[in-house]
This record gives structure tokens, sequence and C-alpha cells, in this order.
């Protein structure tokens, strides 16, 4: 039982001449949430579907629940639930019609009118699936992933689409499970949904990993100093002047302005007297900071300085 | 309720107290039902949304019926010898079975392979082996229904068919071939083409083999060539093989049980291999 959840080794998924997948290598923990975070095209869906034995890896190795996910299908369907990223229910079928046919493959489900009142779906448990708004959609397939009390899920871009409350119900039910020790695999291209709910985070950007692992590894528990000005500020004479080093950063903002951060090697020297530093200088450089604020990392900004790309322009 | 609901969800994400719950809700205890389960629920659901289908509900019900009433009591079409309605049912019988398991079937599996239906069930312990059994499961539950239907419509208006167990041992073999060449080709259909293609041929299929395939009269009256090309047609072989059991009395030809065989073995082959799920 202390095998990996999943374990995936220089995994390459190629669709004719394109490389969706480019040699990626990662293990999610058995009761533990991995996510998978990067912009669309990143190759998430590929790598997650590679893992559901819906496609045949080109490259590499991948162990479900320490078996093979195409070689070993029979054996891993009833321990695996699966949440694709839309469809995958009749039109004409109904909301709880489905869930129940879902619970029927399996041996020791869920009541589906359990999971249908905590995802919010009891009042359309008679609706057809046409019907549903794209969010019920969703928490339906959702509900369809758990049901049968699998070891192991995968969600493929679980709240794409929804609104807050139908997110946090969502969110809500994934830290459920992972408290009740199932893995929880899911994709998303939102860093908050990463940082609020797993446990491990796999950055992939171009078919590759870019960076994992806990979301305050990633961001390196470091706080930054942001500001934005229209004067013209002399980067490499404001970093003279920070008390113990640190490095100044800028880019051009939606309104024609320059934002300019300010990051610090050592965590620790971003203090007081640093702050102090960066407003004395502006003071008398005859700059005035706009939005001046010291504010953690965020994935968002790991991501951008790993990829040099924003997560949500995609 | 719903309200309620995530006002309650929220705040258990907030204060995990109520987790003891949800570990002995959720705790993994994974496990395939019984293959006979997962197919008979597969079966009733299938079933379900076919007969919900408002569209194949039309092909499948409305129209046969309303071509065994209209021409049984009008002579707008010159049917053969006979009394009307005894030269109509097995022909519009044979048009039943093709509604279902060609027609209805071909586009309900496509529609469901574009969707992701397909691909979803993949991912499920129910086999590929447990869905094709479940679909046919239900393929046979639909005609049923038809020709309960339409044969008590046929007897309203006078059919007077000469069962003997023989005839109708006859009649469900051909019926039963029958449902496996047309059911063959509805994958081979629907598992190759875009749900499109197979929607608008599917159709198309129903409304020449409506005209052409001995439906409504008997192909005897076509012009040599024409004769012995629809001869070949599984409908044709149905609906012939029908009319010699049920109206005539008479043992089906070999011919019949040869060309529904020769369609369903091709077509069976060749779906096997050329399928896509997804």
């Amino acid at each position: 039982m202390d095998t990996a959840a999943v374990e995936v080794v220089d995994l390459v998924k190629r669709y004719g001449t394109t490389t969706a997948v480019t040699g990626l290598t990662f293990s999610a923990r058995r009761g533990a949430v991995t996510a998978l975070l990067g912009p669309n095209g990143a190759g998430k869906t590929s790598t997650i579907e590679v893992c559901e034995g819906f496609r045949r890896a080109d490259g590499g190795r991948v162990r479900v629940l320490g078996l093979d996910p195409v070689a070993d299908a029979a054996a891993l369907k009833p321990r695996v639930g699966v949440m694709p990223q839309s469809g995958g229910v009749p039109t004409g079928a109904r909301a709880a019609e489905w869930l129940r046919l879902m619970a029927s493959f399996h041996a020791r489900p869920i009541d589906p009118r359990l999971l249908l009142e905590r995802l919010g779906l009891t009042s359309v448990a008679a609706t057809p699936f046409r019907r549903l708004s794209g969010g019920q959609q969703q928490r339906l397939s959702l509900a369809c992933a758990v049901v049968g009390r699998p070891e192991l899920v995968f969600l493929d871009e679980p709240t794409a689409g929804l609104d807050p409350q139908a997110r946090m119900a969502t969110w809500d039910l994934v830290t459920a499970l992972r408290g009740a020790g199932v893995a929880v695999i899911l994709t998303t291209h939102h860093m908050d949904e990463a940082e609020r709910l797993a446990d491990h985070v796999v950055v992939i950007d171009h078919g590759a990993v870019a960076a994992e692992g806990t979301p305050a590894e990633l961001t390196g528990g470091r706080r930054e100093v942001c500001f934005s000005t229209d004067a013209d500020v002399d980067a490499a004479r404001l970093e003279a002047a920070l008390p113990r080093g640190g490095r100044v950063g800028s880019r051009d903002t939606a309104d024609g302005r320059r934002e300019y951060t300010v990051t610090t090697e050592d965590p620790d020297a971003l203090d007081p007297e640093f702050l102090a530093a960066i407003t004395a200088w502006c003071a008398s450089s005859g700059v005035l900071a706009e939005d001046l604020r010291v504010r953690r990392r965020t994935l968002e900004d790991v991501f951008l300085q790993l990829t040099g790309r924003e997560l949500r322009d995609q | 309720m719903t309200e309620h609901t995530f006002t309650a969800s929220a705040g258990a994400a907030a204060a995990p107290a109520t987790g003891g719950d949800d570990v002995s809700l959720f705790a993994p205890a994974p496990g395939a039902a019984p293959m006979w389960r997962m197919v008979a629920s597969q079966a009733g659901m299938e079933l379900r949304v076919m007969l919900r289908h408002g569209e194949q509900f039309l092909l499948t019900m409305v129209i046969p019926v309303l071509l065994l009433v209209g021409f049984s009591l009008t002579s707008v079409l010159d049917v053969g010898e006979g009394p009307r309605v005894d030269a109509l049912t097995p022909g519009v019988l044979a048009l039943a079975v093709m509604s279902t398991s060609f027609t209805g079937l071909a586009i309900g599996t496509g529609f469901e392979r574009r969707y992701g239906v397909l691909k979803r069930l993949g991912a499920t312990p129910l086999s590929r082996f447990g869905l094709l059994a479940a679909k046919t499961l239900a393929v046979l539950g639909v005609q049923a229904i038809q020709a309960v239907v339409l044969c008590t419509v046929a007897l309203a208006l006078g059919w007077s068919p000469s069962p003997t167990p023989g005839s109708v041992l006859a009649a469900v073999a051909l019926v039963l071939l029958a449902t496996a060449a047309f059911s063959s080709l509805a994958l081979l259909m629907a598992g190759t083409l875009r749900a499109e293609a197979t929607l608008a041929g599917a159709n198309l299929v129903y409304v020449l083999m409506l005209g052409l395939g001995g439906v409504l009269f008997p192909t005897s009256g076509f012009p040599g060539p024409l004769e012995q090309a629809a001869s070949v047609l599984p409908v044709t072989a149905l609906s012939s093989g029908l009319r010699a059991v049920l109206t005539e009395g008479s043992p089906p030809s070999p011919g019949a049980f040869a060309v529904l065989a020769v369609w369903a073995l091709v077509g069976g082959l060749l779906a096997s291999r050329l399928f896509r799920w997804d």
C-alpha cells in the first residue's frame, strides 16, 4: 500500500507531428491532493488521459496504483474515478438517473441522494443533462467520479466555469475526499485553486514540469515590495540603496505606467527597515510610489517567473 | 434547500469538526458490481433514453403505425394481392426492426461517441462487451414493444396471420438475425463517421429502404436488375422472409437467412475492426 497513487516518469505524448508532453515526470501520493497547474495547452489533459488509460503513452513509464493503465485497465477501473473536462453523459439522461447508473456499476457505492444533496443538485435530480447549467453538469460529473468510493480520482478542470458557491462545494468535496484517504489528482489553471487545495503542485508548461513542490515551497513563503509609478526609476540606483541587497524588476502595466517589484535573496532581509529604505530612496529621487505594498508571492508570480508568461492570459 | 446545502458545505470546509461523517462516507471501498447487474442497469438506461427520444420515437413507433393504418385503410398504394393489411404487416414489422436496430442505434451511438459518453463509460467497470450486451438488450426490448403495438394495430385492422409454432419460431429467428445484421452496420457507421454524418446517413438509409426494400410492396414488381439488387438488402430479406412466414404460411427461403447472415458477419467484422470509441 505504500506505492505512489500515480507515478509518471519521462512521459511523452504526441499527436501527429505535435508533441504535447515532452518527458514529464512527477508522482502523486495516496491520501493527498496533487494539482497539475499550467495554462491551457500545457499538456495537463494529455497527461491525465494517459494515466486514465484513455490514451497510450508514446514514451516513458506510467504506473497508477502500481499498475499499468492500459494493460491492467480492468483491474484499475473499479478503483479509479474519472471526471472528464466536459460531457460524458447522454444528453437525454436525467441527473439522478445517470448517477444511480454509475453507482450500480460498483459494489459499495455512496448513496446517490447524499451526493446530489451535497453538490446542490437535488432540485435538478429529474432534469435531463442537456438542460443542466454548465456548472450543474460539472458537479454531476464530479459526483459520478466519486460515487463508486474510489481510491484515486482524476478531476480534469473540476471548477472550470463554476460560480463561486459551486466552486466552494467542489473544493469542500475535494477536501473531504483527501480527509478520507482518497488520492486526488486535478488539473487547473487557477493558481488560487492549487494554493487552496493541493498538497503538492506540479507546474506544467510546454509539456514538461517547470517546477513542483508544496504551495509554500514553490512560493518560498517569500514577500516582495511592489509599487507603480509614471516617473523614471533607475533600477540600479535603487538596488544600490537597499540595505542588504535586493533585485528590482519591472513590467509595463495596462494603464501605461511601470510596475516595479523589489525582491530579496534572503527572505529575512525584507524587514521594516528595507521598506523604509525604498521609500527614502523614492523621496530623494522624486518618485511618487503608487499602490505601494508588501505582498506574499503567489503561484501566479512563480509561474510568471518560470515561464515569462501569465497563467490566465493563455 | 440548495442555499442551505452550500452554506453548510462551506462551513464544513472551514472547520473540519464534521469530518468524521465524511471519512466514513468517502473512505475508499472500491469494487465492481456483478456483471449481470451492470448490464441490466445499462440496458434499462439505454431503453429509457431510446423511448424518451422524440425523433427516435417518430421513426420507431409513429411512422410504422401510420404506414400500417394509412395504407391499410386507403388504396393509394398497390400492395399486391389479398387483404391489404395482410400484405402490409410483415413489411412494416421489418421496417420497425430496422428503425430500431439500425437507424436508432446508429444515431444514438454516434452522438454518445461525440459527447464522450462511450469514452466515459470506458472508464467504468462496465466492459465493452457489457456495453454491447446492454445495447442489444435495449434494442430487443424496443423491438418487443414495437411488435406488440404493431401486431395489435394490425389485428384491429383485420390482419389474419396463420401462426404455427414453426412459423413464429422462424419469424423470431429472422428478426434476431436481422437485428444482428442491422446493429453491426449501425455500429460500423456510428463508430467511424462524425455524428452529423451518421445522423444524415442513417435517416437517408431509412428512407431509401422504405422505398426499395420491399417494405410496403413486394419487390417482385420491380424491373429485373433492380429486383435482384434489392433482394440482397437486409431489409428486403427480412420483409420477404416475414411475408412468407406470416402471410403465405410458408417457410422463409434459405436465401433470406443467408443474406442476413452475410450482412451480420461482414458488418460485425468491420465494426469490430474499425469502431472508434472517441
